[in-house]
């Protein structure tokens, strides 16, 4: 009979190792998904982890897409994952990154065609705000009612894709274009234009600000009393009433960073790769995100990996849909199925399976 | 020598890097009242497990009866005729005594049958009991009653008791041990666990010490003084602490009439209290468990928050202040659950030390952590407490009991506070931790800090207490002196026994 038993101490081997093989589970059972849709496994899975990078004929446009697709998934990560330390639920981020790209791009069309060294800067700062108010809501009906911030957070997001559809077809709709929804390029608005710092590497400011964040959160958890106070209300909530940790502080906090990351990151898509406010504009990068916060072990520097690995998957993705016809959602089922084998690899990290002889009641 | 009704023989039992029983046996009479008497750890629970069918045995074997006695499950164990009663009660709060019973039984009887049989029982025993009462609305020592006559209509030849009397006054002690003897003299053999000696002298016709997983002694604990007992107990000669005469200062804490709402939905508020401690006094508070101990720790660390001028420490207000501002100005405190409360579980004892320290230890400057200074202090808590740990790194739910318990008291007595507030600091802790923990406290107030010690034992009340009050459901007594107070009138001041007086009619 197989009975779990409760390790003494959770395992640290299990804990590092558990990613890597949530990776390969996934490339496995991928490979079985893409064999019974009648493509070649081993060809599809080195097109989606192996070609965007190594491959001759892709690589020069598919390596700098790499850092553009993985900047905001590792903005968005690093704040979620201060906030799940302390057992604070955001799942809206991608509700604050459409908030914050909206505040982003209205400073940009408000200046516009105004030059100015000063209106990026101040895009940078309202689309934190933006993303960082979006968040104050389920944070504050979390410390007033007592309401639960997942489902507030998540409801929101449905509220701003609403709002991100008003503002493409009315508001921020491009007067010059009669008839096509979707605002002006900021790409072609040089003040607002969130640009390749470097040409050819995909790096833009997003790449900058996602960088710092990671340096500024490893150290504020390491460091920092307010790192150690969200540790410690995540893992011992009276432990840190005691230690004078405000509950209600704490939530407000880590849903304001996270919210306000979020809002950065929709900004500099907006203002960069995205280009204008489209109603299609959001493309999922705040629910990966959560997949990236948990598979880089909710560290900084493990999410940077999480957050290279899950881009790779979204360019392999689209390589795979041009050459091999496969199904745009086959890749949502993949970054689904890398989140379900972590979880479930993560139950060893606590529990050991025992063999044991004889029947127990 | 009575007819043997449960004899254990080489009894064994190993966990992961530790044997919790190394070859025990001993023998049980009928109708004995057998003691087994054990610090934290010694294998006592294990042992008893082992008897009720919750653990096997890795060696060894049980006779009840002379016949061979090996209990799968506790269903087993409770079919051959034992019973018991653990120390944590398992009752819904939201159901009436009867229907939890009822819950207990594996044939339970319609419930207006029980109800006569709960009260049939609980009269012809001195325990009284309402089987239509709420469980909600029951007194600890009333819990208590409701799983002894749940276990008592299952007729048992063995009862088994795992330290029945921490949450009883004294009086509510009387009644119990007036049931146990009439069990006792109606052929029900009682094993009876317990560190209290004292009870133990009184009640128990045999004794078998465990230390370390094996058996040291079976004798007859009449035959032996309390002090030879906690010997054996304990492997080492014990010393009684210190208390130096010491001049009482100034007036360091003081509330004020003071009421407050349990945040807590089966909390206990606290209802007009009023006191005040000197420089250099130790003020014990008594009570029975769950009559506002626990809120009137939160309301004096700052956890709870109060109005300002009701709680004054050195005459300044206090009340509204958090738990770090009043650390800052001399007030600390150590609450009771250590594991989750005093200490977070999963993190190292250095920053365990760091939870409550970075105010007055200044281990943080502009938030910025010093780990360095952070480890030293740890480091100094652990050498000059004696916390029996390979070092500072270890997680502290993988201490001991009394272990983290003196890291956690060593903490705070190292912030030099002015005034220090402990909820049961010895409780669940070896006798050797123990007796460090109430001498560091007493020297604690020789140098002249205010130390309030909230306890639900009374004897280390009256081993360290200058001064004696205590809680009653939210309510303080006056504060009286320690010195002449008799452990009768303390009962009293803990609220007496519940329905006493049916009680000395039923058993009339």
């Amino acid at each position: 009979m197989i009975r779990l038993e409760k390790r003494k101490e959770p395992s640290k081997f299990w804990r590092i190792a558990n990613p890597f093989l949530a990776v390969v589970l996934t490339m496995l059972a991928g490979g079985v998904m893409f064999a019974m849709l009648g493509k070649d496994p081993i060809v599809a899975i080195r097109l989606i982890f192996f070609d965007p990078i190594f491959s001759e004929t892709f690589g020069s446009y598919s390596r700098p897409q790499l850092l553009i697709k993985s900047a905001p998934l590792i903005l968005i990560a690093v704040g979620l994952a201060i906030g799940f330390k302390a057992n604070v639920w955001n799942i809206g981020a991608e509700g604050q990154y459409i908030i914050g790209a909206l505040f982003g791009a209205g400073v940009a069309l408000a200046f516009f065609p105004a030059p100015g060294a000063h209106i990026f800067p101040l895009m940078v700062l309202a689309g934190a705000l933006g993303g960082f108010l979006w968040a104050m809501i389920p944070a504050i009906l979390k410390t007033r009612f007592n309401t639960n911030e997942i489902l507030v957070s998540l409801l929101l997001v449905y509220v701003a894709e609403r709002i991100l559809a008003a503002m493409a077809l009315g508001l921020m709709r491009n007067p010059d274009i009669a008839g096509f929804p979707g605002s002006r390029d900021l790409r072609r608005y040089e003040a607002a234009h969130n640009a390749e710092l470097f040409a050819g590497t995909g790096i833009h400011w997003g790449v900058v600000a996602a960088l710092i964040a990671v340096i500024f959160a490893y150290a504020m958890m390491t460091r920092h009393m307010l790192g150690f106070h969200i540790q410690l209300a995540g893992q011992a909530p009276r432990a840190a009433r005691f230690g004078g940790v405000a509950p209600a502080r704490l939530v407000v906090i880590c849903l304001g960073i996270a919210g306000a990351l979020a809002g950065l990151a929709g900004m500099f898509e907006v203002s960069g790769p995205g280009g204008q406010v489209r109603i299609e504009f959001a493309s999922g990068y705040g629910f990966t995100a959560i997949i990236v916060a948990f598979l880089g072990r909710l560290n900084p520097f493990g999410i940077v990996l999480a957050g290279l690995l899950l881009g790779l998957t979204y360019i392999g993705g689209e390589l795979g849909q041009m050459m091999l016809q496969l199904p745009g959602a086959a890749i949502q089922v993949f970054q689904g199925m890398l989140l379900f084998f972590l979880l479930a690899l993560d139950f060893q990290t606590n529990y050991r399976l025992r063999l044991t002889k004889g029947v127990r009641a | 020598m009575r007819k043997s009704l449960l004899r254990l023989e080489g009894l064994t039992k190993a966990y992961p890097g530790v044997v919790a029983n190394d070859d025990v046996s001993f023998d049980i009479g009928e109708g004995q009242i057998h003691a087994l008497l054990g610090e934290n750890g010694a294998g006592k629970s294990t042992l008893v497990k082992m008897i009720y069918g919750l653990v096997k045995p890795d060696a060894g074997q049980m006779t009840l009866r002379d016949q061979p006695f090996a209990p799968a499950q506790p269903s087993d164990a409770r079919r051959k005729g034992v019973a018991m009663v653990f120390q944590h009660f398992s009752l819904f709060d939201a159901m009436d005594v009867a229907e939890n019973v009822a819950l207990g039984m594996e044939n339970p009887p319609p419930l207006r049958d029980l109800a006569r049989r709960i009260r049939d029982v609980s009269e012809a025993y001195g325990l009284p009991l309402d089987p239509t009462r709420l469980v909600g609305e029951l007194s600890a020592g009333e819990r208590q009653r409701v799983e002894i006559v749940r276990c008592l209509l299952q007729d048992p030849k063995l009862l088994i008791m795992d330290e029945p009397t921490s949450v009883l006054t004294p009086q509510e002690v009387d009644i119990l041990f007036r049931t146990l003897r009439k069990l006792s003299s109606e052929g029900t053999a009682i094993l009876y666990i317990s560190h209290k000696l004292e009870e133990i002298r009184a009640l128990c016709d045999e004794a078998t010490i465990l230390r370390g997983g094996r058996k040291i002694a079976t004798c007859d604990p009449r035959e032996k003084s309390a002090r030879e007992l906690a010997e054996l107990m304990v492997g080492q000669v014990l010393h009684p602490p210190e208390r130096p005469a010491r001049p009482m200062g100034d007036v360091v804490l003081s509330v004020d009439k003071l009421s407050l709402h349990s945040n807590n939905p089966f909390g206990t508020s606290l209802k007009d209290i009023s006191f005040s401690l000197r420089a250099g006094e130790v003020l014990g508070i008594a009570g029975v468990a769950g009559n506002g101990q626990d809120e009137l720790l939160l309301m004096l660390s700052g956890e709870l928050q109060a109005p300002s001028a009701q709680v004054r420490l050195k005459g300044q207000p206090v009340g509204h202040l958090g738990p770090n501002a009043r650390r800052k100005r001399g007030l600390v405190s150590a609450p009771e659950e250590r594991l989750g409360h005093a200490a977070a579980p999963d993190m190292s004892l250095t920053s365990n030390a760091l939870l409550s320290a970075s105010e007055r230890k200044g281990l943080a400057s502009r938030g910025f952590i010093d780990w360095p200074a952070t480890e030293v202090f740890a480091r100094d808590i652990i050498a000059r407490f004696d916390v029996r740990t390979p070092g500072p790194h270890v997680l502290a739910r993988a201490l001991s009991g009394g272990n983290l318990q003196k890291f956690v008291i060593g903490r705070e007595i190292e912030l030099d506070p002015d005034v220090i507030v402990v909820n049961q600091p010895t409780w669940g802790v070896d006798a050797a931790a123990a007796a460090t923990i109430r001498q560091a406290l007493l020297d604690l107030a020789g140098k002249g800090a205010g130390v309030l010690v909230i306890s639900q034992d009374l004897d280390e009340l009256l081993e360290i207490a200058d001064s004696f009050a205590a809680l009653n459901e939210g309510r303080l007594t006056p504060v009286r002196p320690a010195r002449g107070l008799d452990v009768e009138e303390i009962g009293l001041m803990m609220g007496g026994a519940h329905d006493m007086h049916v009680a000395q009619e039923a058993s009339a």
